[in-house]
């Protein structure tokens, strides 16, 4: 989270401001937001931005740029005050990369004390908010201040483009590192009144290593000391009137999980068959179904269009690569989704209970997805619900058949002989 | 959970009653309609009830062995199962081709298995023809669903079978009975509940077919019939090793019949019909091969074909022969000749080594003590111990003392078709007292034994009450179809409270029946549906408990060890470290090479610098041991330690028995023996 001062020192109004990113963090850049912030204090109003990357000719190192583009060009001397959100993730590194079941998780974090910039620096103040108070040791940049869980960095006044001062802290922090290496979500849409999703997830502990023996008495015996870096359960957030919910893994059902319904929302607590420790990977399936009415409606030019959360219903988890497949109904037409950032989309088809033709699959890829994704995405198609009828047409013809050859039978006599 | 079992129950109950009655009933009905195409009504209101009856006895037989899928999961049990889903599984997603040339580098590290001709095809492929066949008609199962409703379904293909087989050898009664009474009994269930996706599920189905099949071939003496049984062989032989029960038995069936002197045409054609056939068939089975020709079990089959040939030579040159003392002098010459160059020639194939003598398993049926003295292997699975009375108690309740009324009943009625079914049950029953698994072969017969004791008696008790009922309706001159009857009841006249004795014996089998029927759901839902994988306990507070250790540490070695890591475990848990670790192992269940388990044995029992070194040289990366200490399982390794050291002991001499002993007692205190302690278990 960044608040910027922004000037126009130049000669022409300038309607673009450019941020700047080394290009080991570009690649784990989740989300970025630009806010600018009119009014006075109290009556204080945000206006979102729109981030967009742009390439420089002349970018030193490999440095990537995002540019934000301002609602109204900042005239020449104008200052105007900017609030960034970037998100990224894994930039913690774990040291030592192997931890024993008894000792706690430290990690690096590297960063720079002064932003990378394309601008001229007048003053900057960093500040690093630490999850607890054990921090190991931090590199000091003067003046370098720490008081709790928070260390100062600044202020540093009159700095050129482009300045650089690596900064590692090494903490202590134990919270657990769920990293889902591969998600695969699947929502298939039936027009009989029911939305059943599929979850896949292929679940990592990206902390440090795990070394030695696992010693299970130990780490059910003392929960307080042993195995403080491992994680053994998991929130899921899933919408409110949720039915038949499982979950398993490829070789059948694992029966410690929990469900709470509620009214604006169900949690669902799962626990992996075994603790995760650092390394460990475990995967599984979750799957819910949701009343269509809930998440389907009926667009005002006749199409409808499937309204569901984007983003992984795991609490507090990065995804690295999110799959969104919507299975539309069969016989559905024209397919469009509409999804409020960038995303890799094609079509599939799938063939399920009494498929003739195939159902048409959107699928929507994306990287990087952090809670920050967990914003609704749209998909339109053209649907004729005539073709509901078709299956169980279907199969009353084939039991009508099964009785009329049963009669025919009994009626015929086949044999030969009189 | 008792409530679930509710309607179960339910149905089950309302069940067998009406259906030894319902021959009866039709004809009872048909008393009070008078329409004018009286008969064909009769006709098909008993085909109606019949068929409907059956369609019930169907359902039931499926419903009842969904049990452990209710209270569980929809999940494979057991050790077996777990290779067979992995086969299957193999084969929906290489086809067939690569199965039957698969060799198994996940197993029996470093030797590896051939699999495709190591094992019995035909439970995989018919998993896999239902799988295909689902998804053509876009059904979109899992593989695993199909393999845990197979047993089910074809327990409820048996039932029909059942059926067709006692209306073959009795008449349709028995044929309802015995579907309805093997539809639901223990010693079946035991076998082929939801999830115990095994050989046996349907090889019991493939058996009985194979055996209906011959006896309509021999009853009617017809090629088809014959050739269907030939086919009925075949699946039984790519089904489970069992066959070898078929390819004894009806050769032992063909000897009796030719001793009571019961040779005749059809016999002739049925048997070398299915003889021939079946052998050509079988040997397709690569496990099989020429087995069928060589080995000493499948030699007595051969014998009777040749006797069989020198029967019809001698029927042939006895009906050209017209005198008597000639074919008499004749008849000694060949017979001898016979017999003595059968045996020169088993004993020349025997010597020579062309025919392989009898297998330890084929030997501890004949001789009970023999497992135990030469192969500890055999003698450790505890399903191949001799049963125990309660277990036949356990299985079959009523149908042990019904078994032995049927077999009056048959003797009565002597027939071809009886003589075998008799025979069956004989033969069967001695098996099933050696071994306990054999309960399974000895459980059609006895059904079908005892339907046919539960449809007589019935049938002669109602022909009393109605000829009791009808007596003076037929005076009036209304029922003229009970006049046969009537004549009887006046017969029996003399004999006072006959009456009254009928329909209480008739009360005492209708209760017999339902306490065999709620015999068998309590035992199917109590001792025979329960996956062994995950066990169930009940919590303090009552509520249910689930340990499910074995998955879990099956899925962690499959998740964060290396895909090329080696497991080293005891051979009990091989099958489902492959199928659900995914990883190689160094022995599984399928124990045909008893030096290698032996080894692993000795690497458990010996002292660990030493077991070190044997782990070294076999490439283990890891050790999978279980102890049930903690939550009181009692079926870990520690448990069948001493049997490690005994496998290990029988082929490693250091190994000694006595080492792990105190004072001839197994302890694992501190009072154990110090090379028990020191150990690697």
């Amino acid at each position: 989270m960044g608040l910027f001062q922004v000037e126009n020192t130049g000669a022409s109004p300038a309607s673009e401001i450019l941020l700047a990113f080394p290009p080991t963090q570009v690649d784990h850049l989740a989300v970025v937001k630009a806010q600018v912030a009119t009014g006075k204090r109290k009556k204080k109003t945000y206006t979102p931005l729109d981030v967009n990357p742009k390439e420089l000719p002349d970018a030193p190192n490999g440095t990537k740029y995002l540019s934000i583009s301002l609602l109204n060009p900042l005239a020449a001397g104008e200052a105007v005050t900017l609030e960034v959100l970037y998100i990224l993730t894994h930039s913690l590194e774990p040291f030592p990369v192997e931890i024993s079941q008894s000792e706690s998780q430290l990690v690096y974090y590297h960063d720079s004390a002064l932003i990378l910039s394309p601008y001229h620096i007048k003053q900057q103040i960093t500040f690093i908010k630490t999850p607890t108070t054990k921090v190991e040791s931090f590199t000091v940049v003067d003046p370098t201040h720490r008081a709790g869980t928070e260390l100062k960095y600044g202020p540093y006044n009159d700095r050129p483009p482009h300045s650089y001062s690596p900064v590692i802290v090494h903490l202590e922090n134990n919270s657990p590192f769920a990293v889902v290496e591969e998600l695969v979500r699947e929502v298939e849409i039936s027009h009989w009144g029911s939305l059943q999703i599929t979850e896949q997830y292929k679940l990592a502990h990206a902390g440090a290593r795990h070394k030695g023996v696992f010693s299970r008495v130990e780490y059910q015996s003392r929960p307080g000391h042993s195995g403080v870096s491992s994680f053994r359960h998991l929130l899921a957030r899933l919408p409110p009137r949720v039915h038949s919910v499982y979950y398993r893994d490829e070789i059948g059902n694992i029966s410690s999980s929990r469900l709470r319904l509620g009214a604006l929302k169900s949690e669902l607590e799962i626990e992996p068959r075994y603790p995760l420790f650092g390394g460990w990977k475990a995967t599984f399936v979750i799957g819910y179904g949701l009343p269509l009415e809930d998440f389907l409606f009926e667009s005002p030019d006749g199409r409808r269009y499937l309204n569901f959360s984007y983003g992984c219903p795991l609490v507090e988890t990065v995804v690295d690569k999110l799959t969104i497949k919507v299975v539309l109904p069969e016989g559905s037409k024209e397919p469009s989704a509409v999804v409020p950032f960038p995303v890799n989309q094609y079509l599939e088809k799938k063939y399920s209970y009494l498929d003739i033709v195939g159902r048409t699959v959107v699928v929507l890829e994306k990287n990087n997805v952090v809670p920050e994704h967990n914003i609704p995405f749209q998909v339109y198609y053209h649907f004729n619900p005539i073709f509901m009828l078709a299956e169980p047409l279907m199969l009353t013809s084939v039991f009508f058949l099964l009785f009329v050859t049963c009669v025919a039978y009994l009626h015929i006599d086949l044999s030969l002989r009189k | 959970m008792v409530g679930k079992s509710e309607p179960i129950n339910g149905t089950a109950k309302s069940q067998p009653p009406p259906s030894p009655l319902s021959p009866k009933s039709p004809d009872l009905l048909s008393g009070y309609f008078s329409f004018k195409s009286l008969k064909l009504k009769t006709k098909q209101q008993e085909l109606l009830i019949r068929v409907s009856i059956l369609c019930l006895v169907y359902i039931l037989a499926f419903v009842t062995r969904l049990f452990s899928v209710l209270r569980y999961e929809s999940m494979i049990h057991e050790f077996d199962p777990y290779f067979n889903y992995r086969t299957t599984l193999f084969l929906t997603e290489k086809g067939f081709y690569e199965f039957w040339n698969w060799f198994d580098s996940e197993s029996w590290y470093p030797l590896g298995r051939i699999i495709g001709g190591t094992l019995y095809p035909g439970l995989m492929v018919t998993a896999a023809l239902l799988y295909w066949g689902l998804r053509f008609l876009r059904f979109a199962v899992h593989i695993r669903e199909v393999c845990v409703l197979t047993a089910p379904f074809f327990a409820s293909n048996t039932t029909i079978l059942a059926y067709f087989f006692g209306k073959e050898i009795w008449d349709t009664g028995a044929g309802l009975v015995a579907a309805a009474l093997i539809a639901i009994c223990p010693g079946y269930i035991s076998r082929s509940v939801a999830g115990s996706y095994d050989n046996e599920g349907v090889a019991i189905f493939a058996l009985l077919l194979t055996f209906y099949l011959f006896v309509k071939a021999v009853n009617t003496g017809s090629l088809s019939w014959g050739l269907a049984s030939a086919f009925g062989y075949f699946y039984m032989v790519s089904a489970w090793g069992g066959y070898v029960f078929i390819i004894n038995l009806v050769p032992l069936y063909v000897l009796v019949l030719l001793i009571t002197g019961r040779y005749s045409m059809r016999l002739y054609v049925a048997y070398n019909c299915m003889y021939i056939l079946g052998m050509l068939l079988a040997m397709q089975i690569r496990f099989v091969g020429f087995q069928h020709v060589q080995s000493g079990e499948h030699m007595a089959a051969m014998g009777v074909f040749f006797l069989m040939q020198v029967f019809y030579l001698l029927d042939w040159l006895k009906h050209l022969l017209s005198d008597t003392k000639l074919f008499q002098a004749f008849l000694r010459m060949t017979v001898t000749s016979a017999v003595g160059v059968g045996a020169v020639a088993l004993g020349v194939g025997t010597a020579s080594g062309y025919i392989s003598p009898w297998t330890g398993r084929f030997y501890s049926l004949l001789d009970p003590t023999y497992a135990k003295d030469h192969i500890p292997i055999i003698a450790s699975v505890s399903e191949h111990q001799p049963t125990a009375w309660s277990s036949f108690m356990f299985d079959f309740q009523i149908l042990l003392f019904l078994f032995p009324a049927g077999l009056y009943f048959c003797f009565k009625r002597l027939s071809d078709a009886t003589i075998f079914i008799v025979m069956y049950g004989l033969t069967s029953m001695y098996f099933a007292g050696v071994m306990v698994r054999l309960i399974l072969v000895a459980t059609p017969a006895v059904c079908l034994i005892s339907a046919i004791a539960v449809s007589a008696t019935i049938k002669n008790l109602t022909l009393l009450l109605r000829a009791k009922t009808k007596a003076p309706q037929s005076a009036s001159g209304k029922g003229g179809s009970s006049g046969k009857a009537a004549s009887k009841g006046s017969l029996d006249q003399s004999q006072p409270f006959q009456k009254n004795g009928a329909i209480a014996l008739l009360f005492g089998a209708f209760y017999l029946l339902s306490k065999y029927v709620t015999h068998c759901t309590w035992v199917t839902s109590e001792a025979y549906s329960s996956p062994s994988i995950v066990l169930a306990a009940r919590g303090a507070h009552g509520n249910r408990v689930i340990f499910d250790d074995y998955r879990e540490a099956y899925f962690w070695l499959r998740q964060n060890t290396p895909p090329d890591a080696k497991v080293m475990s005891w051979w009990d848990y091989g099958y489902q470290i492959t199928a659900m670790g995914n990883r190689t192992v160094i022995v599984d269940n399928n124990t045909w090479n008893n030096t290698h388990i032996a080894t692993v044995g000795r690497a458990m029992s010996s002292y660990e610098d030493e077991a070190y070194e044997i782990m070294r040289s076999l490439d283990v990366d890891y050790v999978l041991v279980v102890f049930g200490g903690v939550t009181g399982y009692s079926s870990d390794d520690i448990n069948k330690f001493l049997w490690m050291v005994r496998i290990g002991g029988g082929v490693f001499p250091v190994i000694k028995e006595p080492d792990y002993l105190v004072n001839g007692e197994y302890r694992v205190d501190k009072g154990a023996a110090p090379k028990m302690l020191n150990c690697l278990m």
